[in-house]
This record gives structure tokens, C-alpha cells and sequence, in this order.
């Protein structure tokens, strides 16, 4: 059933995901506003399937399904988060698609679960994965805004105010979303790590700095750092800002993709 | 549609005239009940605003005096206001309605204000009872229309002028222009019209410096500013997130080791030069620091040019929507039109059967049921295939331009009785003569 309502909010996701790919050339409010309804209808089918997953008590966190389904859910928040304090849609340009790519590999994926037998606390471990993933929630939202000030400022330099992709919001306040979230973002992942390591202590008896999920985990949370760090200090924003976030992106992709090849964090059949 | 306007906008009578005009706000339910009792005319409404003065009316025949009640009202003699007076009617309008409410007939084309000024003259005069049927129905579609226009064409979306095309790209990069500064370097009158604009946008405190220091104290104390001494510029320049340059320097004053200064103590938050000055004072490759908006004259002209012709191109859409839309009204009062006539030629045949009914059915003794129903069936089946043609011809009539005509020989050939007494069948009996006449005449 979870499974169905899943796919449900993945239909919702998809006139989002048609939504970031017109905004791209021309301006529709009326769309904007059809694919806020929609991605509204689609986390409440989202969040039903969540809940309804918890509640049947066969909840594996640690599954890759469910676990995307999750950041997919988280991000979605997010960005209606931000809808409702600067009143704009454009973040879904970025948000929506992942989100789709997201809800899709939970809804159709393959299923593969974290080999997470041996955690005898299951309290920290669902503590780390809530932590973690709304720090990638406001990476990715960090990412797609820092992507989208990049865009309004060249046509900004080319004085082409008036060209395509007038629904962009102001410079200032793409850069507030970008920076807002990732101040938000950084606690959760500084704590999600945090509990990882609590986990990891618990379980193994140590942290093993040279298993390719946490040396990726440390990286990301370093570039995380460095970003929140230059931009507090010296204000970095535009090409150097988004230069740092497609970094800290991928690196978070990367300690992603390490629970393939991780000894303590993996993927088992 | 009986329709009758007459009015003057800021086309037609300059200020002084419009002034004299113009109904203060209190006064308009008075003005709407006066309209409405003036001789001819059946419904009213009256919109003044500081453009314009319209009084829209729908009349018992067509040709009220409208003018004649202008003078009355405001004691004015022909001499003075005829000349600045237009007046349409029927279809005219209608169209012309449509646009003053589309605000294609404004000032400043596209703006937004009229529509409201119209919905509210339009209560003021509903709440007294001057709209009624008629202009209710008239302004219920102009609204609509004024929705269609400003939701299809973006005739409203863009503004002209130099400042407040500064202050649009202002707040395309800093969103609201809330407690930003502002920076005038160089005392001059597009500069402080530019600063006027942006303050009037939330801008907060604002910095004058000039070459001579006088000036720049004059200017900064028109704006409740600070007077900066020429050569702490640099130094303080940075303070201002949107700096407006017009010096008379033959050489640009901000370059780019400047522009580095100024967003390593900004830490990197952007600033917006507005360069006015020719030759530019903003130097080219300051312009390509990243944080740095420049504009200088000639983009600022192209935005507002751009935004002039897209205005255009705009405007003539909506004319072709209000077009359509004057077609659709018509032909759809004039079905209402055509509506009571046959309504009461139906009515008329109907008590005809009736009454023959009734006559025979004496002569006729105790009839059957099935008998009833026989004769029930015949008479109506003649009545019936006999409208049929008057019918359909009226209804196809309504869409032309002979409607009056039609209606009006319908009416004579059946006795009907007309609304507005004989005097319109008689008038278009005479019409329809005169119109043989030219004919004849143009035969010739």
C-alpha cells in the first residue's frame, strides 16, 4: 500500500518535473501555481506513505527506498518552506527534478538494505538518518539556489533583464534561500554525523576513518564547512559559491555512493 | 444597446479643464442620482478621475442632450468645454469603455489604478440604483475583458521611464529596496529624479558628493542626507548598495581596483551603479567584477526601449481582444434585443388559437378526448410551421445590422405591441423610406 501511495505523489512529482523544464523557457504563472498544487497533493500522498510505513512496523530506515523516499520528502519540505516565506516557485527548477529522480528510484528501484543487523541502538540510528538526510534536503536546496543566482546574474551582466526566465526572483533573495539553507542545513549535518559516529562506536567498538563512507563524509562536511565558513566571512556567493556547493553536491553523491563499496555502511542484497 | 457616452481624458482637455470637471468622490452618488433624472436617459454612471471624466449613460431612444446636462451641471457654457468633449455611442461605446477599463486609453498605458477607479464608480452608482439592467450588463463584461487583457497580453507588466526602469533592475537584484542606500555622485537633475524614484521605492538614507561641495550639500539637504566631501568617495562609497554617477569626468572614476575595494569591505554583497554620465564613469572592466551591476545610458535607453515596443506590440494585441470582444457584447444584446418580440409574437399567435378554439368548440357539440387532442395538435402544428420563419429570421437578424428593421416590420405585420410606443415603428418606417430614397438616388 505504501508502495502505491508512493507512486501516487510520484505522478504528482512528475507536473513539477514537466513545470521546471517549461519554466526554463517561458514564464507561466498559472503552471507555477499547477505545479505548486500538484507537489502539495504529492507530499501528502507522500507523507501517508511514510506514516503508513512507520505504522505497519516493518520500517527498515536503513533500506535505500526508503531512505530516498525520505530526502525526496525532506527536500519537498524544504522548498515549501521557502515558497512560503519569499512567495516563489523557482527553487523547483532544481528541486523538483531531484525530487522526481528521488521519489522515482524509491517508487521503482531496486532495493538493496543497509546491513544494519549488528546496531543495537536503533533509537541513534534513526536519529543519524533524520539528521543526515535534512542536511542533504538543504544541501540540495542550497545547491539548486546557488545555481539559479548564477543564471539571474548573467542576465543581470548581460543587461538582459526583461529576456526569458522572468520569473527568477531577486539576486538578494536567491542568495538568502542559498544561505539560509545551508546555515540551516550544516547543525543537521554536523549532528547527523555526529550520531553516525555514536552508531558507528556502539556497534564496532571504534570509528574507522579510512572506510570510504566516513573519509567521503568528512570531506563533505568539510567542503559544507568551507562553504558556510567563506561565505560568513567574506561573503561568497555567485561563481564561487556555486563552484563550493556543486562540490559539496557531489561530494555528498560520492559518500552516497560509498555505501556500495563501504565496510561498515553498506548496501547488502 | 442604446449606449451613449460623452467624457474628456487627458488627451482631449488639458489639466485646467479636467480640473474644472472633476467630481470630487462625495459627490458622485448625488451627480449619478442627477444623471439618472435628466430627460432620456434611463441608466448612468459617472467616472472622474484626474484624467478623465466620463458619464456613461443607456438612453430611452439614443440621443440623449448629454452635453446639455455637462452644462448644466457644471455651469459651464458650450464655448468652453464642447471643444474638448468626445462622444460615442452604441458600439463606439462599448469599445471605448472596454478600453478605458483595459487602461489602453490611460495615460501611462497598462497601468493598473483605473481598473479599480472604474469598479468603484461603477458601485457608487449601482448603490444609488443609476445602474441598472443595461450598464450592469456593460460593465460586467468590461471588467471581464479588462481581466482577459491584463491576464493575455502583458500590457501591464513593464514600466518606461529611465528611473523607474533604474528602479526596476534595482529590485531585480536587491528584491526590496527597503533601508538600501543610495550614492549620488555628481549632482544633476536625472541623477536626483533617478534617487527621488528609488526613495520613493523604501530607499534608506542617501549620500551626495560632488566636485563642488555646495552642491552636494544643497542636493543631500532636499533629501535629508549626507553631504560627502568629493575626495572621501572611495572611502565611503562602499556604504551605498546603489550608487547613481553623472560626473563631467572626461575618464571613468570607478575602475576595477575600486570595485574590489569596495566589495572586499561589502564583504562581496552586490552593488548597482546606475552610470548616466557620458563618457561613462564606470569603467568597463569594473563592470565584469562579479557583485558589480553596472548600467550606463545606453542600457537603461535600450530597457526602456524594449519595454516601450514590447508596450506596443502589447497594446495592439489587447485592441484585438477588446475588438472581439465589442463584437461578442453586441451580438449578444442584440439577440436579447430581438428576445421580447418574439416572446410576444408567440404570446400573440398563442391567444389567436386560443380564442378561435374557444369560438368553434361551441358549434361543435361534446367532443371526444381524442377529438381534444386532435385539434390541440393541428392548430398548434400551423401555428407552429407558420413562426417557424419569422422566427428563425429574427433570430438570424440579431446578428446583423438590421435587427431594428426586422423587429420593427415583425412587429407592424403582426400588431404587436412596441415598447417605446408607435414613434419607433413610425421612425423606422421613415428610415426605411429614406433609405429607398438614397437608393434610388445612387441608381441614378
Amino acid at each position: 500500500m505504501s508502495l502505491l501511495w508512493l507512486r501516487f505523489a510520484l505522478g504528482c512529482y512528475f507536473v513539477g518535473l514537466v513545470y521546471a523544464f517549461v519554466a526554463l523557457t517561458r514564464t507561466s504563472e498559472t503552471f507555477g501555481r499547477i505545479a505548486l498544487h500538484a507537489a502539495s497533493m504529492g507530499m501528502v500522498f507522500h507523507f501517508v506513505s511514510l506514516t503508513e510505513l512507520f505504522l505497519s512496523g516493518q520500517i527498515v530506515w536503513a533500506s535505500v527506498h526508503n531512505s530516498e523516499s525520505l530526502l525526496a520528502f525532506l527536500s519537498m519540505a524544504f522548498f515549501m518552506v521557502i515558497y512560503a516565506i519569499y512567495q516563489t516557485t523557482s527553487p523547483g527548477v532544481v528541486v523538483f527534478p531531484i525530487v522526481f529522480f528521488l521519489t522515482f528510484v524509491a517508487a521503482f528501484g531496486e532495493q538493496p538494505v543497509l546491513l544494519t543487523q549488528f546496531v543495537s541502538n536503533k533509537g541513534w540510528l534513526i536519529a543519524h538518518i533524520i539528521l543526515i538526510f535534512t542536511g542533504y534536503a538543504a544541501l540540495v536546496l542550497s545547491f539548486g539556489a546557488s545555481l539559479l543566482y548564477l543564471v539571474q546574474e548573467r542576465r543581470l551582466k548581460a543587461k538582459k533583464p526583461t529576456s526569458l526566465i522572468g520569473f527568477l526572483p531577486a539576486l538578494e533573495v536567491i542568495d538568502q534561500i542559498g544561505y539560509r539553507s545551508l546555515l540551516l542545513g550544516f547543525p543537521f549535518m554536523t549532528l547527523g554525523l555526529l550520531t553516525g559516529s555514536v552508531v558507528a562506536v556502539t556497534t564496532y567498538g571504534r570509528v574507522d576513518f579510512l572506510d570510504p563512507k566516513i573519509l567521503l563524509s568528512v570531506l563533505m562536511w568539510a567542503v559544507y564547512m568551507v562553504m558556510v565558513f567563506t561565505r560568513w566571512n567574506s561573503g561568497w556567493r555567485g561563481r564561487r559559491a556555486a563552484f563550493l556547493a556543486t562540490f559539496a553536491f557531489v561530494a555528498a553523491l560520492a559518500a552516497w555512493a560509498a555505501n556500495y563499496f563501504s565496510a561498515i555502511h553498506r548496501f547488502g542484497a | 444597446m442604446r449606449y451613449q457616452l460623452i467624457g474628456l481624458n487627458h488627451k482631449s482637455a488639458p489639466l485646467e479643464v479636467r480640473e474644472r470637471l472633476a467630481i470630487p468622490e462625495s459627490r458622485l452618488p448625488d451627480t449619478c442620482r442627477e444623471l439618472t433624472s435628466y430627460p432620456g436617459i434611463e441608466e448612468g454612471l459617472v467616472i472622474s478621475t484626474c484624467n478623465r471624466v466620463e458619464i456613461i449613460t443607456h438612453t430611452a431612444n439614443g440621443h440623449a442632450d448629454l452635453r446639455g446636462f455637462l452644462h448644466d451641471h457644471f455651469h459651464l457654457d458650450a464655448s468652453t468645454l464642447d471643444a474638448h468633449l468626445y462622444e460615442f455611442r452604441e458600439k463606439d461605446a462599448v469599445r471605448h469603455i472596454f478600453r478605458v477599463a483595459s487602461s489602453l486609453d490611460s495615460m501611462v498605458v497598462g497601468e493598473a489604478q483605473i481598473l479599480g477607479q472604474v469598479k468603484e464608480a461603477y458601485a457608487t452608482a449601482r448603490a444609488v440604483g443609476a445602474v441598472r439592467g443595461q450598464l450592469d450588463q456593460l460593465f460586467s463584461r468590461a471588467f471581464a475583458v479588462a481581466k482577459r487583457v491584463r491576464t493575455e497580453t502583458a500590457v501591464g507588466s513593464s514600466s518606461v521611464s529611465i528611473a523607474s526602469v533604474a528602479v526596476e533592475l534595482a529590485k531585480k537584484i536587491f528584491g526590496s529596496l527597503h533601508g538600501k542606500n543610495v550614492f549620488i555622485v555628481g549632482a544633476g537633475k536625472m541623477s536626483e529624479l533617478a534617487a527621488r524614484h528609488l526613495m520613493a521605492h523604501g530607499c534608506g538614507s542617501i549620500f551626495v558628493a560632488n566636485r563642488t561641495y555646495e552642491r552636494a550639500i544643497g542636493l543631500a539637504q532636499k533629501f535629508d542626507g549626507q553631504a560627502i566631501k568629493f575626495e572621501d568617495l572611495y572611502a565611503t562609497c562602499d556604504r551605498a548598495d546603489i550608487v547613481i554617477t553623472s560626473t563631467g569626468a572626461p575618464h571613468a572614476i570607478f575602475r576595477r581596483e575600486h570595485g574590489e575595494q569596495f566589495l572586499a569591505r561589502r564583504k562581496n554583497r552586490p552593488m548597482f551603479f546606475i552610470d548616466i554620465a557620458v563618457p561613462r564613469d564606470v569603467s568597463a572592466d569594473m563592470a565584469k567584477l562579479d557583485g558589480i551591476f553596472a548600467y550606463d545610458i545606453d542600457d537603461l535607453q535600450q530597457a526602456v526601449s524594449s519595454h516601450v515596443a514590447d508596450r506596443r506590440k502589447e497594446a495592439e494585441r489587447a485592441e484585438a481582444i477588446i475588438a472581439g470582444e465589442v463584437e461578442k457584447f453586441e451580438a449578444r444584446q442584440s439577440t436579447l434585443d430581438v428576445v421580447p418580440t418574439i416572446v410576444s409574437l408567440q404570446d400573440h399567435l398563442e391567444t389567436i388559437r386560443q380564442a378561435e378554439i374557444d369560438r368553434v368548440r361551441g358549434r361543435m357539440g361534446q367532443l371526444t378526448p381524442e377529438q381534444e387532442i386532435a385539434i390541440e395538435a393541428l392548430t398548434r402544428g400551423i401555428i407552429n410551421k407558420v413562426m417557424h420563419t419569422p422566427i428563425t429570421t429574427l433570430k438570424s437578424a440579431a446578428r446583423e445590422s438590421e435587427a431594428t428593421t426586422v423587429v420593427d416590420v415583425v412587429k407592424r405585420l403582426f400588431n404587436l405591441p412596441v415598447k417605446g410606443k408607435e414613434v419607433s415603428v413610425e421612425a423606422s418606417a421613415k428610415k426605411e423610406e429614406a433609405g429607398k430614397k438614397t437608393e434610388v438616388g445612387t441608381q441614378r
